[in-house]
């Protein structure tokens, strides 16, 4: 198996591709070059193998024009023109060398030598520099130029000039972006930053200040330095530099890296595919690959940079046991921490029967390690207690799309935002959940497509440089589902669906059925206006622009799922998306936004308690019958127990033992102090992870984790996407994660003899129908599938429901709204919400160990100023937050993003624990929890409530490892 | 499980499939029990509706003692 890729495809072509269908064939230096109409002369000649000198050009971005370093000559044209801005015509004959252009690139690379510092060989571009590169390839070398002896003329990169006289031009290195920094002396002001931001990212954080020879490069706005101007940090200015100016401060610490990987981010569903750069096994830095499919060469500052975390000092290297979660850890062999679990488990299997025990698969870890995970618990524990913490996030996504369309995944893959006219966002904050997928939706919305938002929240989506929201409809939280099905009332009273679409791909007479319920006057926006809060003309407006706006997308994410109503509202989307015929094709369908990079995966993978790997019910006979065959034990025909009923379960004393990988269900899942009392019942509780998390205060084994950048295997990403995750060093714990599962299999009697992942893919294909073609040799070739990828769909699946839905006829589902039981009243007024934020992922485990502190260093409440106000809570101020299930405190931020009666936070850092306050209420399918809406009260505060200081007093007890036995 | 958490699940599923136009209401709410409960939760159904059946709504009462067998 071949586990290196060097990307051999890499060549920056200077301008973007055209998308044109329309073919022109052109001559450059006598060859003849066939190309899409609309490409620049410079990319065709990329095409045809010839390098045309270039500095302000890359292919991330438009073409600019002005370096004057790509002139070429043309026939019959006066002149010699740019070849980034001169499009091919038919015919034309280019040359790009002669003596001409030669020699107005020598004068154009001396002028711009002349103001650039000769440090070359202990810059930390040296070997990384289009300028290096373009000085050696014009054949410069001579400067010609020089400063006065006795001062006056200066240039951008000395601090001084030669009389000694400071120099007004110089500005020093700006390093306060943790990662990368900012030294105008050596800019070039190609502009290639500045147009990254705002083509690439979107974020318009970059400027030009200034004209002519006093241009330069400037963040934010004067005053500002790249740390407090708007960048967040994305790196896409950084990737675009031809130059030291913008320098990932790795690169400048450990030095230009000679080796890439090709493999696949860790952090959310968008699963961006990035070169890991590295001198032999040191890391040096993540680049964004550009022909990853889901990313197109960008990235996030998580994926970008925060992986340092890998070799943060709190990682756990070595396998630890104890007999009780009071005694400190102890170190052993991963011989005895395995035999030790094997033991403990059968004990309490035979104690306490088959069915007491369990586990948890991680959305962090790759397919093949969850499927690994329910293998061992279906087949070596022999029962169905295997959940995932989509449980915990897009469970009702899976149960309502597979009950419409008959699939449990989102319908599209990512590039169909480029063919979008509407998009609705409903329960998403793209920009901070999902960044790389929010900047190429923001590119589409800045070329024209309109945008809906339904959110309690001013979100940074609704309002950005050159983006704003058609319309906002900021709902209370809870009325997910009135407010969909008022949109759908509008749109059919209205008249306007899309009937030929509904009466060939759905049912007639069962949409016939449906209609009658959605025109009920009961849906009509102005009578659910008074519970959703939402304006009802202001909704109708959004409906009807929906409808009748051209392709229409919904994205949507946990605001949906995370609610009692959250497999209903999920099926109101669908809804939506079927009766206005926005299936199907590019540009349209229902987008959910997965929460953690395998998500997807995890659920494909068989992790829910009642369906095997490809959404098939434990139940059912056949299935069973192809996993026992090939796994030689018996499968239980009965659905196990969810997360929510494992806690349950252990507090009722009958589930004694749980093993957890890569989650953190004590920070994560809601109602804190329930999952304390679950996980304190237990007797055996095994966390398999990278650090010593919350969890494992309350475990008895903790297993060293591996991540990402030590294995092999694939992700799943939120289209569908298997994605190929490589082994760039080795694993520093000893041991990838299911070579780990492996060994606890083996210790309990299993045999399992993998030697590779592609082996349980093999496996993996060879059960599961929608995987049946997808092997890692073939991911060598194509880079990545979308699943379904079997003989009927050899390339794969960008878009699903094409010509028919996944179960036939797409199914219209009856969406009453029914009120959450969690509701405000004297004691609790407010309703709280929960969110991410750009810079922190989930339970915080990776990001706050990285340097992203800097922009989120503690969880912070949102609160309306009227709120305060009545509260007399002021900006900055520690306030207490309470519900019926328990309370909390953290600071407050005083804001106008919430309306009045609500309230948000982050649930990032275990110090605040959010999760202390939701409640145990749930998505009446699936048991998602209600994350989303909790009654609470705030007041003002002294610091940490007494519940804080007893959690990380015990919290603190429980970490505490005894020096290894000599 | 404290049965009042059971109660309230059993509800919120009966209260989805009472909105729905088919025919065996029932049916549905045992269905949806059959397929995602543990048995251990169906067992604890079981003893709640043995003890007097408080708290559940008609459609629920009615899918669980389906599930159960209690009925046809």
């Amino acid at each position: 198996m071949k586990d290196f890729i060097i990307p051999t495809k890499d060549m920056d072509m200077g301008t973007p591709a055209s998308k044109s269908t329309e073919m022109v064939t052109l001559t450059i230096d006598g060859f003849d070059v066939t190309v899409p109409e609309g490409t620049s002369v410079m990319r065709a000649s990329a095409e045809a193998g010839i390098k045309v000198p270039k500095l302000c050009a890359t292919d991330s971005v438009e073409a600019f024009g002005s370096c004057r370093l790509c002139v070429v000559e043309i026939e019959g044209r006066r002149g010699t023109p740019a070849s980034c801005t001169t499009p091919v015509a038919p015919g034309m004959v280019v040359k790009t060398q002669s003596s001409q252009v030669k020699k107005i690139r020598k004068g154009v690379m001396e002028l711009y030598i002349s103001d650039h510092p000769l440090d070359c060989l202990t810059c930390a571009a040296n070997g990384d520099c289009e300028l290096q590169d373009m000085a050696g390839m014009v054949g410069l070398r001579d400067v010609r130029y020089e400063a006065p002896a006795n001062g006056g003329f200066v240039n951008h990169f000395e601090a001084r000039d030669t009389a000694g006289d400071v120099n007004p031009q110089f500005i020093p290195k700006d390093d306060s972006n943790p990662y990368f920094t900012y030294d105008p002396s050596k800019c070039i002001v190609c502009s290639r930053c500045v147009r990254a931001c705002e083509e690439v990212q979107g974020t318009f954080a970059l400027t030009i200040e200034g004209s002519g020879f006093n241009s330069r490069v400037s963040a934010g706005a004067g005053g500002d330095d790249f740390l407090s101007s708007d960048c967040v940090s994305c790196g896409a200015c950084v990737q675009a530099c031809p130059t030291a100016t913008l320098q990932e401060k790795s690169v400048i610490e450990l030095g230009t890296p000679d080796k890439s990987v090709i493999t696949t981010c860790a952090y959310c569903g968008v699963g961006c595919s990035f070169k890991a750069e590295l001198n032999g096994d040191e890391l040096v830095r993540m680049v964004p690959y550009k022909h990853g499919e889901a990313n197109r060469g960008h990235s996030c500052v998580k994926g970008r940079f925060a992986y340092g975390y890998a070799n943060h000092s709190d990682r756990i290297l070595n396998p630890m046991i104890r007999d009780k979660i009071t005694d400190p850890w102890r170190e052993v062999s991963w011989e005895e921490a395995i035999s030790y679990t094997a033991t403990r488990l059968r004990d309490l299997q035979d104690k306490h029967g088959v069915k007491s025990i369990g586990g948890i698969t991680s959305s962090r870890c790759t397919n093949e390690e969850t499927y690994l995970v329910q293998k061992l618990i279906r087949s070596t524990f022999g029962n169905n207690n295997t959940d995932t913490c989509a449980r915990v996030c897009h469970s009702p996504t899976g149960y309502g799309l597979k009950t419409t369309f008959g699939t449990s995944a989102g319908t599209q893959n990512f590039d169909s935002v480029e063919e979008t006219d509407v998009v609705i966002i409903i329960g998403a904050n793209p920009t901070d959940g999902h960044p790389v997928f929010a900047s190429r939706l923001k590119k589409r919305l800045r070329a024209g497509a309109k945008l809906i938002v339904i959110d309690p929240r001013r979100t940074n989506i609704v309002k950005s440089a050159h983006i704003e929201a058609q319309h906002h409809l900021p709902l209370l939280p809870g009325t997910n589902v009135a407010v969909l099905s008022s949109i759908a009332h509008v749109i059919v009273t209205e008249g306007l669906m899309d009937e030929e679409f509904i009466r060939t791909r759905c049912d007639w007479d069962e949409f016939a059925h449906y209609a009658e319920f959605i025109s009920d006057p009961r849906h009509a926006p102005e009578a659910t206006a008074l519970l959703t809060g939402v304006d009802a003309q202001e909704l109708r407006a959004a409906a009807k622009l929906f409808a009748t706006g051209g392709n229409g997308s919904i994205y949507y994410g946990l605001g949906v799922t995370e609610h009692s109503q959250g497999s209903t509202t999920v099926m109101a989307i669908a809804n939506l998306a079927m009766m206005t015929g926005n299936l199907g094709k590019n540009g349209v369908g229902v987008n959910p936004l997965r929460g953690q990079n395998n998500v997807q995966g995890a659920c494909d993978m068989g992790s829910f308690p009642h369906e095997l790997p490809g959404y098939r019910h434990v139940s059912d006979d056949a299935t069973r019958d192809v996993f026992e065959a090939i796994w030689g034990t018996k499968i239980d025909p009965e659905p196990g127990l969810r997360i929510p009923n494992m806690l349950d379960a252990a507090v009722d004393g009958t589930f004694k033992g749980l093993y957890c990988q890569g989650e953190d269900i004590l920070q994560s899942d809601p109602d804190t102090k329930h999952v304390q009392a679950g996980l304190a019942a237990m007797e055996c509780v095994i966390v398999h992870d990278l650090f010593l998390n919350e969890t494992a205060n309350y475990a008895h084994v903790f297993l060293p984790g591996s991540t990402f950048l030590e294995k092999d295997g694939t992700f799943t990403n939120a289209e569908r996407r298997i994605n190929r995750v490589r082994k760039v060093m080795a694993p520093k714990n000893g041991y990838a994660d299911w070579e780990i599962t492996m060994m606890l299999a083996n210790a309990m009697g299993s045999g399992w003899t993998y030697t590779h992942p592609s082996q349980i893919m093999d496996e993996i294909a060879s059960t599961t129908p929608g995987f049946a073609n997808v092997n890692y040799e073939m991911l060598e070739t194509r880079g990545s599938v979308q699943w379904p990828c079997n003989d009927d769909k050899p390339d794969g699946s960008p878009i699903m429901h094409i010509d028919g839905f996944a179960r036939g006829k797409g199914q219209f589902i009856i969406t009453e709204y029914v009120a959450t039981d969690e509701k405000t009243g004297p004691r609790f007024p407010l309703l709280l919400t929960t969110g991410r934020i750009l810079s922190q992922y989930n339970v915080g485990a990776q990001t706050r160990r990285t340097e992203n502190t800097v922009w989120h260093e503690e969880d912070l409440l949102e609160i309306h100023p009227h709120d305060a106000e009545v509260r007399g809570i002021q900006d900055g101020q520690f306030v207490r937050l309470a519900s019926r299930a328990g309370e909390t405190s953290l600071r407050a931020t005083i804001t106008d993003r919430v309306s009045p009666g609500v309230v948000y936070t982050t649930f990032h850092h275990p110090d605040t624990q959010a999760n202390v306050i939701t409640t145990d209420y749930s998505d009446w399918a699936t048991n998602c929890p209600e994350y989303k809406v909790t009654a609470v009260q705030v007041a003002l505060s002294n610091g940490p409530s007494d519940w804080q200081e007893d959690y990380n007093a015990q919290a603190e007890q429980s970490r505490r490892i005894l020096p290894a036995a000599e | 499980m404290s049965h009042e958490k059971l109660v309230r699940m059993a509800n919120q599923i009966a209260t989805f499939f009472e909105s729905q136009p088919d025919a065996d209401k029932a049916g549905r709410v045992a269905e949806h029990l059959k397929e995602f409960w543990e048995p251990r939760m169906l067992e604890q159904l079981a003893d709640h509706l043995s003890s007097g059946e408080d708290g559940l709504s008609p459609l629920a009462t009615e899918g669980s003692k389906r599930v159960l067998g209690l009925t046809a």
